[in-house]
């Protein structure tokens, strides 16, 4: 009996030690990266504790060699449908910067509503640059003070290297012949956008109803509100982010019309096929202009200045304005707008600063707490 | 509360006496709705999760989990999972102790606190982590000073692990403490035991397989846990991405078979921990019936705690 007793105990503690030695190499290996990347700690010796990598192997190098330029890490926190887009730039951005200095770098990535986003840098997370939805989002991280003011003037074109705009994708065959902003009202028409509260998309959608509700009403505010009022309550899902939204109307099924980057859109398009979804371009719309940003305060504690900006530079460069375009955003260099033009579609468009007065006043008045948005937008309504 | 079901094992523990058994038809009908009913809402959509990991072939499925960033997911949700369940671990022996061995004021208190993560929603268990390690909340400036990062990197990830799992080992071991109450360790101290003697060989034999079981459950959780997580992750792939958060990247991604491939991993990870769940009950049940407890409420103690 005893000794049965024995081998089963055996049995049971082997499994269990199974589990533990898994999870002990998981810790082996990622033990290195994480007390230099991951808790930040001892930035003293070395500036580039940056530089603790996924990988065993690179933690050593950065450990022994004493060469003057180690790898080096940034982190990109950007919004959400970017992910295509800087996967694909990250990698021509780190041959470049190789080809040019001779230093590795790699760049992580996090995406997410752009709002939210915003709210995780300022929380603490430890980006080198923010790549975000819209101008007001970095402008609420420097007002925590861990972005300089005037940031939008470091880089050409208000840093906002490509452009966008709202267009609405819709099902095959349009079978609720959506055109133009009016029919988004119609109550038998299902909206999908996510929500403006965090994501910057959102708020461009909502800008752009709220533009075009004031040209058609001669101005009048009240009509607008009542427009923009009965545009969400055709919304039955509001998720965080665009790329929630996406997921929502395309994969789940959910609504009639998507209000979309145009970007978003065409990406759609492409992953699932022509002969599903169409794009329906309204009579008017927004330039959407998503801007980047140094962090100050983590590229100077980190000392990652000068690969930071070289990284937000190559953006406007040639290749950087060609991946742009190639992900369906709009390229702002000349030479490669043209030669992407045949994918978008010519749209009056409304401008931020020129129509609306620019984000903070925009942010104020439409989506802080209390503002037109909260006034318009009854949950379940 | 548990979310997992103890299986008795044992033949004479789960027949019933004849005079008050069901007539087969019902018998068969419920036991026909029991397994219908797991089919539709457990075995299909497990298949599925397979079918769809495998629907554009072995290659593509390969290639999905051996991903740097799938395996750099796959080794912080180990990792959290080694620090969250030994942590836990402790804390639920010493809790159980307290509260079954000793009297004090508060002891109440200490009970409902225990069940607190079970009864907040996870992503208040995310915030609470933020508001106190975030660069805005109450340790936030003075973290920053000393440059130790908590939220956004491994720290918060494993505190927001350890508070979501902590009630898993001293929920699993309190009522059986309770019920064994302490004749054996009385019968021990008159022996002239010392306290770590008596935990030794007279408390920890009796509770082992109990706690086994709860560090089980403690590890399926930890591994699984999405909203606590999320919210003090950032997201960052390579480095603060946990397996379930991978795959709702990859989901958003339009990588669907690559996101089922890595839940696949996940259900994997599940079943290695439901059998190890399945040796311990099984474990117990033949020590439950080689030993013959004559009393009941013993037996009850020790077998049945599933919740």
């Amino acid at each position: 009996m005893k000794s049965s007793n024995r081998v089963r105990l055996f049995v049971v503690l082997v499994t269990l030690s199974l589990m533990l030695a898994v999870a002990a190499c998981g810790s082996g290996s990622n033990g290195n990266s994480s007390s230099s990347g991951n808790t930040g700690g001892a930035p003293d010796n070395d500036g580039v504790e940056a530089a603790g990598s996924n990988t065993g192997a690179q933690n050593e190098e950065v450990a022994d060699t004493k060469e003057p330029k180690p790898p080096v890490q940034l982190l990109n926190v950007s919004y959400d449908p970017t992910r295509e887009l800087y996967a694909e730039f990250n990698v021509a951005f780190a041959k470049h910067w190789k080809e040019e200095t001779g230093q590795e770098v790699t760049i992580d990535q996090s995406h997410g509503g752009s709002g939210s986003q915003g709210r995780s840098v300022i929380d603490g997370i430890k980006a080198d640059v923010v790549t975000l939805a819209l101008g007001y989002d970095i402008e609420a991280i420097a007002d925590a003070g861990i972005i300089d003011k005037g940031w939008q003037e470091e880089f050409e074109r208000n840093s906002a290297p490509y452009t966008s705009t709202i267009v609405f994708l819709v099902r095959d065959g349009n079978p609720k012949n959506i055109q133009d902003w009016d029919d988004l009202i119609k109550e038998d028409v299902e909206v999908i956008t996510p929500n403006p509260k965090t994501s910057g998309g959102a708020r461009w959608n909502y800008l752009a109803a709220w533009g075009y509700a004031l040209k058609q009403n001669g101005n009048d505010e009240e009509k607008a509100k009542e427009f923009v009022g009965k545009l969400f309550q055709n919304v039955p899902v509001l998720d965080s982010g665009a790329r929630g939204s996406t997921t929502t109307f395309v994969e789940r099924e959910i609504g009639d019309v998507l209000l979309a980057w145009e970007n978003e859109a065409l990406l759609s398009l492409e992953e699932f096929g022509e002969g599903k979804f169409e794009i329906v371009t309204p009579s008017v719309s927004i330039l959407a202009e998503p801007p980047v940003a140094i962090v100050d305060k983590s590229v100077e504690s980190r000392g990652t200045r000068e690969v930071a900006e070289a990284y937000l530079e190559y953006l406007y460069s040639e290749e950087g304005q060609d991946i742009a375009g190639r992900n369906f955003y709009r390229p702002t260099l000349p030479e490669v707008a043209e030669k992407y033009k045949d994918q978008y579609q010519d749209i009056e468009m409304f401008e931020i600063n020129r129509d609306f007065g620019g984000w903070v006043k925009a942010q104020e008045k439409h989506f802080n707490d209390g503002g037109i948005f909260d006034q318009i937008y009854v949950p379940g309504a | 509360m548990a979310g997992m079901i103890t299986a008795h094992l044992s033949p004479e523990g789960s027949a019933r006496p004849r005079h008050i058994d069901e007539s087969p038809l019902a018998r068969r009908l419920l036991i026909g709705l029991a397994l219908l009913f797991l089919a539709l809402v457990v075995f299909i959509p497990l298949v599925s999760i397979f079918i769809e990991a495998f629907r554009k072939g072995l290659a593509l499925y390969g290639a999905a989990i051996t991903e740097p960033y799938a395996l750099s997911a796959l080794r912080l949700t180990l990792l959290t999972a080694a620090i969250a369940v030994p942590l836990n671990t402790l804390f639920g022996l010493a809790a159980a102790w307290a509260i079954t061995k000793f009297r004090f004021r508060g002891k109440n208190v200490l009970i409902t606190l225990i069940d607190l993560p079970f009864a907040v929603s996870p992503i208040i268990s995310g915030l609470i982590f933020v508001l106190l390690f975030g660069a805005q909340g109450f340790f936030g400036p003075w973290l920053d000073e000393r440059g130790i990062q908590i939220i956004f990197a491994l720290p918060g990830i494993v505190l927001a692990t350890v508070f979501v799992t902590f009630p898993f080992v001293a929920r699993e071991l309190i009522p059986l403490m309770q019920s064994q109450g302490s004749q054996e360790e009385e019968a021990a101290a008159t022996l002239g035991a010392s306290g770590w003697q008596m935990f030794r060989r007279v408390t920890l034999p009796n509770i082992k397989w109990g706690l086994f079981y709860g560090m089980i459950l403690c590890n399926a959780r930890a591994t699984g846990e999405f909203g606590a997580v999320s919210v003090v992750s950032g997201h960052i792939r390579g480095q603060t991405n946990t397996l379930p958060l991978h795959i709702e990247i990859l989901y958003n991604e339009y990588q669907f078979s690559a996101s089922f491939a890595v839940a696949s991993l996940l259900v994997l990870l599940a079943l290695v921990t439901l059998l190890a769940k399945s040796a311990v009950e099984w474990r117990t049940s033949r020590a439950m019936a080689a030993t013959q407890q004559p009393d009941p409420l013993a037996r009850e103690g020790g077998a049945n705690h599933a919740h």
